[in-house]
């Protein structure tokens, strides 16, 4: 009855293709932008940023280019964890050998040198395929773990191996280090988050994604029809590994502001980031972020409620929070084995009809 | 998502606590791979504080709130567990994870909360002209390093030229912290070093204690913790490892890391610097305040660990910190800034530390603007696996200030050329 396409004409080819065709979609659509970039800047506290918006925007950054990888194009990766270290220490070493330069351009750099390293550790997947490939990307996780506690250079020869984020500023406002202001980190992040998420979603309606889809969908069929398979595969790695290295490293300078490689970054962020994926849906931007609240969100949810306000020990409310977070995953899995996404399109597909289903 | 997050809000206005009592968080780990190292000293942490509310009414009249908060050695929930602790204005952090203290040295610096890190994180804060607000006092990791060193230059009658060490360490910003110590101290004395990195958690060793096996270094030392310290000590007896030239840092040194070894595990030794067990006076005071009470935290099968015994000896600098803040501030009701000072001016000395009921426990405490971790004494003890019981064999040794101190001053100058800071205390 509310949500609708009746009475929505188009009348012209762009407006029948664009991301949200329905009009309410899109009113929501720039609500929650409009909310996102107007109001909460004003109203975010340094608990909110630090422990909630941040991180939940940084893991949505990471699980768009892990989905571009998998969810479109195919290929199982466990080597996320890595590649985000790599985007975290070429930030460090950026943000330290050029101080003066903004940090939103280290970022973007960082996330240029993960594409590069991405595209390396791709090169296996024009041969190998499925589990074969996800032990190539493993290798490759515990290759990057191992390189950066192994060479001094990429720590600046700390005596403890911690690389530290000293303060570094965009439009002369600290986003990184201890002075940074909860609005700056937060804005930082949330442009990233939409900007790439604006990308990833243009880029995988266009010819671009449909040939990563074609691949993962048949690969010898999809090179008989002309899609160059070591293009297509190669394209997918570096998009995949920009994202991903954006995330290290704003995960890193912004976030964490000191890290080490095999805490930080090790083969369990591989896994969260590929359970952000499947929890929320592969081949879906919608999935990335709501995977991303799932996993980021509720454990902080559960935690505040159940040491907050119901005031248990500490231990067990980590021990039931790890339980109700397995549970609701599994519970989630049989429910709707696409992910949240798919359950959000059943939920849209089931209100176009209320309350008149046939 | 909304939903979430109004109910997010909602729970975060109702965990706000009562205002006017001293806040003393507990950044505990309780679960997780480090679970069987944190439950002790975090019951340890909290009794103190109980103990202190129940009999004296809390420090000069204040009781003490002792919040507890979870973060599974895991930075990113340390980072959230700050975030909320940091809104009822505590007066002293006390992470005990040196990957957090690291996190947090810059933060609790521009927010201006003390950060007390006895026997961990960052060595070089003991420089107080440049770490305004970080205090590791008694001792810290090179200390522990310099103390272990000088034991086996003991036992070898002060000459270790052309023998072997092997430093079996977690691969971590926690084990790599003795490196630069062990290498100066190598070309002091003529010994020579290997380095065997063990990553996290720690269960797999085999390669590094095969080659051990191979290489036969007269000594080990090792820096592990949480579940890597049983495996190694296990792996150990499993080579026939002589134990009495093992040693570990004092965070190896708990009775959960030698009894899965057994018989085997006897004569292990490990740094301490502090008394174990339940022969002092104060355990008669826990017993009747706090254990038959029914207030005694965790499972309340602790007291007397090693482990319980370092989380009340850092709630008891805290506590004698407090009071001197309280006494310097001449108000009970003490901010973080007065904390500091009160840190400042510690001194806990033999007399006082007989007082408390934990006589001959620690070693005097002195501290100072520039002195920040206090002179870094350390004992050995001795693993009995037939009485299942630690013994001290040695009396507190002092660390090679000769070697320690230019570390010192060079590492904390490099933090404060990194961070942009100038020295105080002139």
């Amino acid at each position: 009855m509310i949500y609708r396409e009746a009475g929505d004409f188009k009348t012209s080819y762009r407006d029948d293709s664009q991301t949200f065709p329905i009009r309410l979609d899109r009113w929501g659509y720039y609500a929650i932008l409009a909310v996102a970039f107007g109001i909460i800047p004003f109203v975010i506290n340094d608990y909110w940023a630090n422990a909630v918006l941040v991180p939940f925007l940084i893991y949505a950054i990471a699980a768009m280019g892990l989905n571009i990888l998998t969810g479109y194009a195919g290929q199982v990766s466990l080597g996320t964890g890595g590649f985000m270290a790599v985007g975290a220490y070429a930030v460090y070493k950026l943000m330290t050998a050029f101080p003066d330069v903004s940090i939103a351009i280290h970022v973007l750099l960082a996330g240029l040198i993960t594409a590069a390293v991405g595209v390396l550790f791709g090169l296996p997947s024009l041969r190998i395929k499925g589990f074969y490939l996800a032990v190539a990307t493993l290798a490759a996780q515990f290759f990057l773990v191992w390189l950066f506690n192994k060479v001094p250079w990429f720590y600046n020869y700390s005596a403890s191996g911690q690389i530290t984020a000293p303060t570094r500023t965009v439009f002369d406002q600290a986003v990184t280090g201890p002075a940074a202001s909860a609005p700056a980190k937060y804005l930082v992040c949330l442009v990233f988050a939409f900007a790439l998420a604006w990308l990833a979603r243009n880029l995988t309606r266009g010819s671009l994604g449909r040939k990563w889809m074609a691949i993962r969908d048949m690969d010898i069929a999809a090179e008989i029809i002309g899609v160059n398979p070591l293009r297509a595969k190669l394209s997918a790695f570096a998009v995949s590994s920009f994202f991903v290295g954006i995330a290290g490293a704003l995960l890193f300078a912004v976030y964490l502001g000191a890290a080490e490689v095999g805490e930080a970054f090790g083969i369990n962020k591989s896994f969260l980031v590929l359970f952000m994926i499947i929890i929320g849906g592969l081949g879906s931007i919608f999935g990335s972020f709501a995977g991303a609240a799932f996993l980021v969100l509720l454990p902080v949810l559960l935690k505040n409620t159940l040491v907050g306000t119901l005031g248990w020990p500490t231990d067990l409310a980590a021990h039931i929070e790890l339980m109700i977070v397995g549970a609701l995953i599994v519970t989630f899995l049989i429910v709707e084995p696409h992910g949240l996404a798919r359950l959000w399109r059943l939920a849209k597909d089931k209100l176009r009809l209320w309350p008149f289903p046939h | 998502m909304k939903l979430t997050l109004a109910a997010l809000a909602t729970t975060m206005m109702v965990a706000t606590p009562a205002l006017a009592d001293l806040i003393v968080p507990n950044m505990s780990y309780r679960t997780g791979p480090y679970a069987a190292n944190g439950i002790p000293y975090a019951d340890g942490f909290a009794d103190y504080f109980t103990l202190l509310n129940e009999r004296d009414g809390g420090i000069g009249g204040q009781l003490v709130q002792v919040p507890e908060c979870e973060t599974a050695y895991n930075t990113e929930k340390g980072v959230e567990c700050y975030e909320s602790l940091r809104t009822q204005n505590p007066l002293v952090l006390n992470p005990l994870s040196t990957g957090i203290t690291y996190q947090l040295i810059p933060r609790i610096s521009q927010d201006g909360i003390p950060l007390y890190t006895p026997g961990y994180g960052r060595t070089s804060a003991k420089d107080g002209s440049v770490f305004e607000w970080v205090f590791n006092a008694p001792a810290n990791y090179w200390d522990g390093a310099s103390v272990a060193v000088k034991h086996i230059l003991e036992q070898e009658g002060g000459d270790l030229s052309g023998k072997k060490i092997a430093l079996v360490y977690h691969n971590s910003a926690y084990g790599k912290e003795p490196i630069r110590t062990l290498e100066e101290l190598s070309e002091k004395h003529g010994f020579e070093l290997n380095l065997l990195p063990v990553d996290a958690p720690g269960q797999e060793q085999k390669s590094q204690w095969l080659q051990i096996r191979r290489d036969r270094p007269d000594y080990v030392i090792m820096y592990a913790w949480g579940v890597m310290n049983q495996v190694a000590i296990q792996e150990a007896v499993n080579i026939r490892f002589p134990m009495d030239k093992f040693i570990g840092i004092w965070w190896s040194g708990s009775e959960n890391d030698v009894r899965a070894a057994g018989a085997g595990a006897d004569g292990y030794k490990a740094l301490t610097f502090h008394g174990v067990g339940r022969d002092y006076p104060l355990y008669d005071d826990l017993q009747q305040y706090v254990y038959d009470a029914g207030k005694a935290a965790g499972a309340g099968d602790q007291a007397g660990s090693v482990l319980y015994s370092r989380g009340a000896y850092a709630a008891l600098v805290i506590a004698e910190a407090i009071a001197k803040a309280q006494e310097l501030a001449g108000t009970s009701e003490i901010t973080p800034a007065q904390m500091r000072d009160g840190f400042e001016a510690l001194e806990i000395t033999a007399e006082r530390m007989a007082e408390l009921g934990l006589p001959d426990f620690g070693a005097p405490i002195a501290l100072s603007c520039e002195n920040h971790g206090g002179d870094g004494l350390a004992r050995m003890q001795q693993w009995n696996a037939g009485e299942g019981s630690w013994s001290l064999i040695t009396d507190f040794i002092e660390p090679d200030a000769e070697i320690l101190d230019p570390l010192v001053a060079e590492d904390s100058a490099a933090y404060a050329a990194e961070a942009g800071l100038t020295a105080r205390c002139n």
